[in-house]
Formats: C-alpha cells, sequence, structure tokens
C-alpha cells in the first residue's frame, strides 16, 4: 500500500459519492407516454352527451309519431355542432390565451380536435340512422356540411358564434316549417346527397383557405 | 439584434387604446415591467406573446416583424409566455399539461419527457408532478405556469404576475430562476411588487398610460427617488418620484 493507492482510493470515493449525489438529485426516471387528452375530453363530454340525447329524442319521436317529417334527418345537420363548438371554443377552453401563443395553434390544431369530435358524434348519428332505416348520406353528409361551414365561417365570428348561428339557422328556416308542414324539404330528399357532397368539398376548401391565412382561428 | 423591438406601437384592449405609441427595445436580461394598474401591461404582454394583433406601429420579437400577416410560427416556437389569468385543464396533471404545452410548442417528440422534468424540477415542483392541476394551491399553480412557459428554453420569456400567491420563500427561488433563464435569454417580468424588480431584474420598464415612462438599470430606480417621495423602500419611492414627474409633464 502506497500514497498512489490512498489517492486513488480517495479519488474512486469522491467519484462515487459525486455520482450518487448526481442520482439522488437528478430527474426522476421518465415515464411511458401517457398523452390523454383529458382536459378536452372533459369540456366537451357534456356536449356529446347533448347531441346523443337529442338523436336518442329524434329516434323516440319518429318511431313514436310515424306521421311527422324524420326528426332524425332534420336534427342531424346540426348535432354534430354542439361538441365542435365545444372544442373549439374560446369560452369553453381556460388555456385560451396560453394557446394562442403557441406555433401549433391553427388549421393543424382546429382540424385535430374538430375531427376528435366527429369521431365521437359520427357512431352516435350512425347508430340513430341505423334504427330509423335511413340512407347513410342523408344523415352524415349534411352534419359534415355544417361542420365545415362552422369552421368556415369561424374565422370571421368565431367557430362557436358560427355554430350557433347556422343552427338557429338551419331551426328556423328548415326545421319549423317541416315541422308545421309535415313535411320533409327537398333538401333533405333522398335525390339531394350530390349536393351536399358538393357543399362539404367546398366549405372544407373555404375553412382550410380561410384558416390557413388567418392567425387567429377563433 | 434585439430580442425585442418596438417603434410607436399601438396595441388595442377591447376599445381602448392600452399601448399607445410605445417605443421599446430589448436585449437579453432581466427586464421589470412596471406601473400603476391599467399602464397597458397585460396588454403589451399579450401583443409581445403574439395574442394580440398591434394596431399601429412597428413590432419585431427575435429579429422577425410580428405585425401584417407575418409567419409566426419561428417566432412562437422560441416564446414562453404566463398570462395574468393562467388558464389550465383541471384534470391533466403537472407532467401531462407541461408535456402538452411543449408539444404545442412543435418541441421534438424525444426531447419532451426530459425537457418537462428539468421544467418541473426547476419550479419545485418534483414532488407535485403527477398531482391532477385541480389539486394545487394557488402557488403551486403559478409555479406550473411557469413550468410550462420554461419547458422550451424560450428565448423570449414573458411573465405576467408571475410572483403572485408565492410565498417568501418560493419568491426567493422564483428570482435565482430568473436571474438563471435570463443570462442568456430576454425576460419581461410584468410585476405590482416593486421589491421583485429590485432583487431580481437587471433593468426596469415603467409604463404610464401606454407609454414609456422610463427605463434604466434596476438600481438606478432606486437613485431617483428622494426622502419625501411616496413608498417604503428606495426603489418604491424612485418609482413614485418617476411617475409624479411624468404626470407633472403630461396634461392630464
Amino acid at each position: 500500500m502506497n500514497a498512489d493507492d490512498d489517492d486513488i482510493r480517495a479519488l474512486v470515493e469522491r467519484a462515487a459519492a459525486g455520482i450518487a449525489a448526481g442520482i439522488e438529485e437528478g430527474p426522476g426516471p421518465v415515464r411511458g407516454r401517457r398523452f390523454r387528452p383529458a382536459g378536452l375530453a372533459g369540456r366537451v363530454a357534456p356536449w356529446l352527451a347533448a347531441a346523443g340525447a337529442l338523436m336518442l329524442a329524434a329516434v323516440a319521436l319518429e318511431q313514436t309519431f310515424t306521421s311527422l317529417p324524420s326528426l332524425v334527418l332534420l336534427l342531424a345537420p346540426v348535432a354534430p355542432l354542439l361538441p365542435v363548438a365545444a372544442a373549439w371554443s374560446r369560452r369553453t377552453d381556460p388555456a385560451w390565451e396560453l394557446l394562442a401563443s403557441v406555433p401549433r395553434f391553427g388549421l393543424g390544431l382546429l382540424l385535430r380536435r374538430t375531427l376528435a369530435a366527429l369521431a365521437a358524434v359520427i357512431p352516435l348519428l350512425a347508430l340513430a340512422g341505423w334504427a330509423t332505416g335511413h340512407a347513410p348520406a342523408l344523415w352524415l353528409l349534411p352534419g359534415l356540411a355544417f361542420t365545415a361551414a362552422s369552421l368556415a365561417l369561424g374565422g370571421l365570428t368565431g367557430v362557436d358564434r358560427a355554430a350557433l348561428g347556422l343552427a338557429a339557422a338551419w331551426a328556423g328556416f328548415v326545421i319549423v316549417p317541416s315541422l308545421a308542414t309535415a313535411r320533409l324539404p327537398a333538401v333533405l330528399a333522398a335525390g339531394a346527397w350530390p349536393g351536399w357532397a358538393a357543399a362539404v368539398v367546398a366549405l372544407a376548401a373555404v375553412a382550410v383557405v380561410r384558416t390557413a391565412f388567418n392567425r387567429e382561428t377563433t | 439584434m434585439w430580442k425585442v423591438h418596438a417603434e410607436a406601437l399601438r396595441v388595442r384592449a377591447g376599445r381602448r387604446l392600452a399601448v399607445d405609441g410605445l417605443d421599446l427595445a430589448l436585449g437579453p436580461g432581466v427586464h421589470g415591467l412596471l406601473g400603476p394598474n391599467g399602464a397597458g401591461k397585460t396588454t403589451l404582454m399579450r401583443a409581445l406573446a403574439t395574442v394580440l394583433r398591434p394596431e399601429g406601429g412597428r413590432l419585431a420579437l427575435l429579429g422577425t416583424a410580428v405585425t401584417g400577416r407575418a409567419d409566426l410560427r419561428a417566432v412562437r416556437r422560441a416564446l414562453g409566455y404566463l398570462p395574468q389569468h393562467f388558464g389550465y385543464y383541471p384534470r391533466f396533471t403537472v407532467r401531462e399539461f407541461v408535456e402538452y404545452m411543449a408539444w404545442l410548442k412543435e418541441m421534438p417528440r424525444r426531447d419532451i419527457p426530459g425537457a418537462v422534468q428539468r421544467a418541473v424540477d426547476r419550479v419545485g415542483l418534483t414532488a407535485r408532478a403527477d398531482a391532477r392541476m385541480k389539486t394545487l394551491s394557488g402557488g403551486m399553480l403559478r409555479r406550473a405556469g411557469i413550468a410550462q412557459a420554461i419547458v422550451n428554453d424560450p428565448e423570449l420569456l414573458l411573465l405576467d404576475e408571475p410572483t403572485v400567491g408565492l410565498d417568501v420563500e418560493q419568491r426567493i427561488e422564483f428570482r435565482a430562476l430568473l436571474r438563471d433563464v435570463g443570462a442568456d435569454s430576454c425576460v419581461l417580468v410584468s410585476t405590482h411588487l416593486v421589491e421583485d424588480v429590485a432583487a431580481a431584474c437587471t433593468g426596469v420598464v415603467l409604463l404610464d398610460e401606454g407609454r414609456l415612462v422610463w427605463r434604466g438599470p434596476a438600481a438606478g430606480l432606486a437613485e431617483r427617488g428622494a426622502s419625501g417621495d411616496a413608498g417604503d423602500s428606495a426603489t418604491e419611492r424612485g418609482y413614485s418620484a418617476l411617475l409624479r414627474a411624468h404626470r407633472g409633464q403630461v396634461p392630464a
């Protein structure tokens, strides 16, 4: 045993103590990715439930009162607007101001949230359509067209106000007259689906162009 | 290159022109933003965070003009922002929230877990990292807010009233964090608490009614006050003296 050995032992001990302290103080092991969009789901769930209840009531009424025009077809265009507006609203999003300062804020995030809301609401519409035996194009395409229209108008007024306005207009100009006359309007007739498909494509294009050029995507 | 460069900047808050003809150039360091209520501090912060679009004048952040139809993505990637009213998702844990913000700031996916852990450690929330936001106290929420602001190592860090709800010990730790971040980034801290500025800031920006009243080193603020001015410390007396002198010049 000589002085060199002591030096080396002291060095090793110092290094070991340093490493131990580093492990102690340093960041803990990183857990696996858990990207639960819990905040979004939590905020949108009540509106999704409302849309579900609306469609359930429509199915029940349609099957009970066969003389009425199809309530499922009348309500399907505006049912997705509730969760879509809730997913992208300054009022329902507590972190809105933070979001407005991040690079991902814009078209990508808007579409992501809209698709998430549609993915949840379309199965509800499908169930209602299946239960009442309507052609899928007639409950799906109008809903998509109204969603795209909300996003397109959203650049001007905010998606939530646009959705509310469109739903009110549809109720006033289509639902109420249809119930009053007990007839489905021509826009919901079996042959109307190519018009709706064209509207979906055109409105989606407007929505994409508008939001791409408008940094305050509201 | 200035990190923040405003010339004759005008920003509207609702109908009111809350920032009205502001000229300001900021480099790296910790700058305290002082001024009475309604001076335009929060509106200025929101414009610098690219949340509000300026009404007029020129504003360049990190060398990029942000007025008009500028592409803000690159600037926003290098921003950190804590709004005055920090909104959060109550069901998220602190870690999930900071991760989500890191993702929104377009950080590379593989860097996110490490950066999040580091940010949470730096604000002293390590033990509560997996607690849901709704279970946190006011001071802890503020610290979670600071963690999301610093997670991307921003070049421009904007903190609007960050010390609200922090206790004395936390404020002292927070000032050390500010000095650390301010070593190579530009940090702008808006506050009502003049003593925070004296302790943590290298420079002071004093606003009143949307305009620049005074700017200079933090130590210079203390020298401006005389014993007759309102305030309990030299810095507070300097603050009062500058505001009073400015209001004397500007017709009400």
